[in-house]
């Protein structure tokens, strides 16, 4: 279970607070209007900003771990991978960050590498592949690490909505596999619908509880209503 | 937390880069018994910033059309040619003065062609020749820190201002104008403090007396007079005028505006019609101004390579150990401060530049006050030389990591931290690699100027410390100008080639 | 990689041998120590005698080598310096770190000079140096300045020679001296740190004519077999630079350094000194001067200020000089 205990975030003029729980696998949108605070609120998870308040995962408290320590595995809007090594080596960074990788590693990183689409371009760097293969390799790597709790902020955004949906099913699939639990930024309904069962909204300084999400859009709050234009 | 550790190694190596300028020259200052400045140093003094002053604004309004024809053309040879623009600036000064006095002298080929048209021939000496001769050892080296602006400019930036189909002129206000806004600044600086602690070219080519710098009167006090209090005084003089300008530097120079590509080779957009000929003059020119005297300094050297010394081996082999030692040293120490001041630890940035402003010759001199009569100064001649020529190439590797490294630590920090990618494996996984190519072109000029360095070793160096400089001095003492031309052509070569390693090594790891 | 490692070595190798034998340190300029000076024929020819080890310590020139023992003070580790001139001398008696060198005097000088601390091992004129080719060489300052020729001189603030001229000019015309100075202003092409350079720019044909000694033809005669440069004859006479030796008065060495001193003006250290040094020896050779010799100018008149005069009025005298060329 994921949990935020009065947690509360202040940066300059900026402010957010939240104080709720996710049971463990859940899939859980995060939702808002620009400058909300959505993506700070997954930063201050994978420990990135300072906070007041708790977070706890299991019941651990996530405030003395260093970001690579945190039960957790976050992709980025842009600059998931390093683009001086291979992809194989930057997915070799989810097993082992001084990279010294067995042969069983490798053949693991293969294996994740064809999971996810990629099969055989473990020799190519970052710069000669697609957006969408750029994003499957970042994925891949979160699959390695095999954290309990993958932060997506937003990096399928610059993809198309067939490429996006595509990106989303395979996040739901390996979530499944391992179990995840999945907090996603979002700003497209469509995408809360399709992969999250859980929703989360932030708007004017609050990370509201998580709430069903079929719910939520059926019966959408005030500020949720305006950021919908509805 | 292994960012502390970082913390306070760098704090650590900043207060010793800091006692090493300052507290040399505080060294100094304490061995005076008297305190008076000469009349003739106010006149110095002006001399000094008006050559510094001339010498910077040409060398940045030339190197600006160069670095821009450089950036946008493709020829054979071009990057060749690149790499041979830092030639210049890695030559020996006495070196490089008679290769210039081959070609601009009186028995050269520009006066030579001068007469012959019938027109009364230039004399190189006076102020015009320091500022042709401090022109040709930095132009070079501020093209080539443009050249490297250029090329930061994403390429995505240019296909956008193709696509508004902005012309050359609105292209060059949106683009290249603010990197220049950022670069600018800091290459004038580091020109105006080159040539303001100048010493040999401003003596050589003055003319006479009234060409005095604030450095020739430090040696003067120094070496003549045994003035320890006068000489404290025009460091300190020298050192709050450096300071001043490397102040006014970080106050102008503001940040790289300019986001993450992804390292595609760039193609800049090459007007074609009359801008392509004006590029092509441009090069044609800079190739024929920079290349002349080192072709003048290779025929030179070629008939005194049958006639080089038995110590030439040996000296060649102690200023190669020394080049080597002294750019990993102050590559390891420019990367701890910049890693540390991109992370906050914003007073670095000043201790970092502090060399710049320092007097070689006070440095030396403090050092030789510390450590005498302790130990023998000849003993410690290899292990001071070395800290003095890391110090003095640190400022240069640290302007040329800093910006990179705030790039690395934008970009990429936050992705490292949540791979927990730290330490050791950080520096070899990520951060030796996506600096390689300011590393390898700084080590390589801190190398081909520990090379070519004649300073501190002078002071401390007995027989059996001989570096390379060192014989090239003292075989000229001894009428030996051939031989002494020979030895300097091997010098020139073995700075080039060092240069050249390192700076490839660096491309080929930041290409790779 | 290996020079730290190198130099740990050579300071081993250095103390292991001072604990068996005594070591004599001898402070000098650059070229006097250098594989072309006369510095390892006296090497070896003292040590065969001394049964001790002669370490030569080099420090830039003459005036660098004064700096380097002013610097270290009565701590310095040099039992003896050579090549301090008499410009200088005056400077280097005010520090009180000399002691009596107790030599007969020397008696190959052209102007007697005696001094209970300073002790002569060379000297030479300096003269004006140019291509045999030049069609009318300068017979005097005035003439010199009369004339449209270019000259390469050195500054007097960092260089010997440098000293020397304004000395030669001072003594020569004195009160006139800095008209002299005006009048050559448009004569000098260039003012360098040091002798090297002078001379290189003379050699790569910068300036008709350089400042250096009567007997730089001698090299060029006798190590190149080049006949073509010559001194040019100045009727006013030349300035002479006499270089001298001393001992340290806190030498820990003090009878090897009196040895040294007696060796430096025998015969066998003597006769080194004209191709090596290109400088006439202190005491005459019983072989006479070394073939080319014969060939050099010799002037009329020698001068030299008196080392005391020299040294009170050598600041005043540099002030004249740059003053008169920097208008």
């Amino acid at each position: 279970m994921l949990r935020l205990d009065r947690l509360d975030i202040r940066q300059e003029d900026f402010h957010l607070t939240a104080d709720w729980q996710v049971p463990a696998g859940a899939r859980v949108a995060v939702i808002g209007p620009s400058g909300a605070g959505k993506s700070t609120l997954l930063m201050a998870l994978a420990g990135f900003v300072p906070y007041g308040g708790r977070m706890l995962w299991q019941g651990a408290d996530l405030g003395p771990m260093p970001p690579g320590e945190r039960p957790l595995s976050i992709l980025f809007q842009d600059q998931n991978l390093f683009p001086h090594l291979t992809l194989a080596q930057n997915l070799g960074l989810g097993i082992s960050p001084r990279l010294r990788l067995t042969e069983a590693d490798h053949a693991r990183i293969d294996a994740t590498l064809t999971r996810v689409g990629l099969a055989g371009l473990g020799a190519r760097k970052p710069g000669q592949l697609s957006g969408g293969q750029i994003g499957r390799a970042a994925l891949a790597r979160a699959l390695l690490r095999a954290r309990p709790v993958l932060l997506l902020d937003e990096p399928f955004a610059a993809l198309g909505p067939a490429l996006k949906a595509e990106m989303l099913d395979l996040v739901s699939e390996t979530a499944a596999e391992t179990g995840a639990t999945v907090l996603m930024v979002t700003h497209d309904p469509a995408d809360a619908r399709r992969f999250a069962g859980l929703t989360v909204l932030v708007a004017d300084g609050v990370a509201d509880a998580p709430r069903p999400t079929a719910e939520i859009f059926a019966n959408p709050p005030l500020a949720l209503q305006t950021y919908l234009g509805k | 937390m292994a960012s502390r550790a970082g913390a306070i190694s760098a704090a650590l190596l900043g207060l010793a880069v800091a006692a090493l300028t300052l507290g040399s020259a505080a060294l100094t200052a304490g061995h005076a018994t008297d305190w008076s400045l000469g009349p003739a140093d106010g006149a110095a003094l002006r001399f000094t910033l008006l050559q510094a002053a001339l010498s910077a604004l040409v060398s940045c309004l030339l190197a600006i059309p160069l670095a821009r024809a450089l950036a946008r053309r493709r020829f054979p040879g071009r990057l060749a040619l690149i790499r041979l623009l830092a030639a210049p600036f890695l030559l020996p000064v006495v070196v490089a003065v008679l290769g210039l006095l081959a070609i601009f002298g009186r028995a050269g080929p520009v006066n030579a062609a001068i007469s012959a048209l019938g027109l009364p021939t230039l004399s190189i000496f006076g102020l015009h020749g320091v500022v042709l001769a401090h022109v040709f050892l930095n132009l070079p080296l501020v093209a080539r820190i443009l050249l490297q602006g250029w090329q930061a400019i994403p390429a995505e930036r240019f296909r956008l201002a193709e696509a508004l189909s902005m012309p050359p002129v609105a292209q060059f206000r949106h683009l290249e104008a603010p990197m220049l806004r950022s670069l600018l600044p800091g290459a004038l600086a580091t020109v105006f403090l080159l040539c303001l602690t100048s010493f040999a070219v401003a003596l050589t080519l003055g003319g006479g007396p009234k060409a005095s710098t604030l450095e020739l009167a430090i040696y003067q006090a120094l070496r003549f007079e045994f003035d320890l209090g006068r000489a404290a005084l025009l460091a300190a003089l020298q050192f709050g005028l450096c300071a001043a300008i490397t102040l006014a530097s970080f106050r102008l120079t503001t940040a790289a505006v300019f986001g993450p590509g992804l390292g595609r080779d760039i193609a800049i957009p090459a007007p074609k019609g009359w801008r392509r000929g004006a590029d092509g003059v441009t090069i044609g020119l800079a190739i024929a101004f920079l290349m002349g005297p080192l072709l003048a300094i290779l025929l030179r050297g070629l008939p005194g390579l049958t006639d080089l010394p038995a110590g030439l081996w040996p000296a060649l082999g102690r200023s190669f150990g020394l080049a080597v030692l002294s750019a990993a040293l102050a590559s390891g120490i420019a990367l701890t401060l910049a890693l540390a001041v991109a992370r906050g630890q914003g007073w670095l940035e000043l201790t970092a530049m502090l060399p710049l402003s320092a007097s070689g010759l006070v440095m030396g001199t403090g050092l030789f006050l510390a450590i005498h009569p302790q130990m023998s100064p000849e003993m410690l001649a290899l292990p001071v030389t070395l800290a003095v020529n890391a110090a003095m190439a640190l400022p240069y590797l640290f302007r040329l990591l800093l910006p990179e490294t705030r790039a690395l630590l934008a970009d990429y920090g936050r992705l490292c931290d949540s791979l927990g990618l730290s330490g050791p494996a950080r520096l070899r996984l990520v951060i030796l690699p996506r600096l390689a190519r300011p590393l390898g072109f700084g080590a390589g000029l801190a190398a081909a100027l520990s090379m070519g360095d004649l300073g501190v070793i002078a002071l401390f160096a007995g027989a059996r410390t001989e570096t390379l400089p060192l014989l090239i001095q003292r075989l000229m003492g001894a009428y030996r100008m051939e031989a002494a031309a020979g030895a300097s052509l091997v010098l020139v070569g073995a700075s080039f080639a060092l240069f050249w390693a390192f700076d490839r090594w660096g491309a080929t790891r930041a290409a790779a | 990689m290996k020079t730290i490692p190198l130099a740990a070595g050579f300071v081993c190798l250095a103390s292991m041998a001072m604990a068996e034998t005594p070591v004599l340190d001898v402070y000098t300029y650059d070229s006097f120590a250098s594989e072309w000076g006369p510095g390892p024929a006296i090497e070896k020819g003292f040590e065969t005698t001394c049964a001790c080890d002669l370490r030569f310590v080099t420090a830039g020139d003459g005036a660098a080598l004064l700096a380097r023992v002013q610097l270290e003070g009565p701590a310095s580790a040099a039992d003896v310096v050579v090549g301090i001139d008499t410009n200088l001398t005056a400077q280097a008696a005010a520090t009180g770190l000399f002691a009596p060198h107790g030599q007969p005097a020397v008696t190959g000088l052209p102007t007697p000079y005696e001094d209970a601390n300073f002790l002569p091992f060379d000297w030479g004129w300096f003269a004006f140096v140019h291509n045999k080719t030049l069609a009318n060489p300068p017979k005097s300052f005035e003439e010199l300045a009369a004339s449209d020729l270019k000259i390469v001189i050195q500054d007097p603030r960092s260089s010997t020679p440098g000293l020397g001229l304004v000395m030669w000019v001072k003594s020569a015309y004195g009160d006139r001296a800095a008209e002299i100075w005006t009048g050559l202003k448009d004569n000098i092409v260039t003012v360098t740190p040091g002798w090297s350079e002078a001379y290189g720019m003379f050699l790569e044909g910068e300036a008709d004519l350089v400042l250096s000694y009567t007997t730089s033809p001698a090299y060029h005669l006798i190590a190149e077999s080049d006949d073509g440069k010559a001194a040019a004859a100045f009727g006013e006479g030349h300035y002479l630079q006499i270089e001298v030796a001393a001992k340290l008065a806190a030498s820990d060495q003090p009878a090897l350094a009196d040895a040294f001193l007696a060796y430096l003006v025998s015969e066998e250290a003597q006769g080194v000194i004209p191709t090596t040094n290109w400088m006439y020896p202190a005491n005459p050779l019983a072989a006479g001067l070394p073939k080319g010799f014969e060939t050099l100018i010799q002037p009329g008149t020698s001068l030299l200020l008196p080392q005391d005069e020299a040294g009170a009025m050598r600041e005043a005298a540099v002030a004249e000089w740059q003053a008169a060329l920097a208008q």
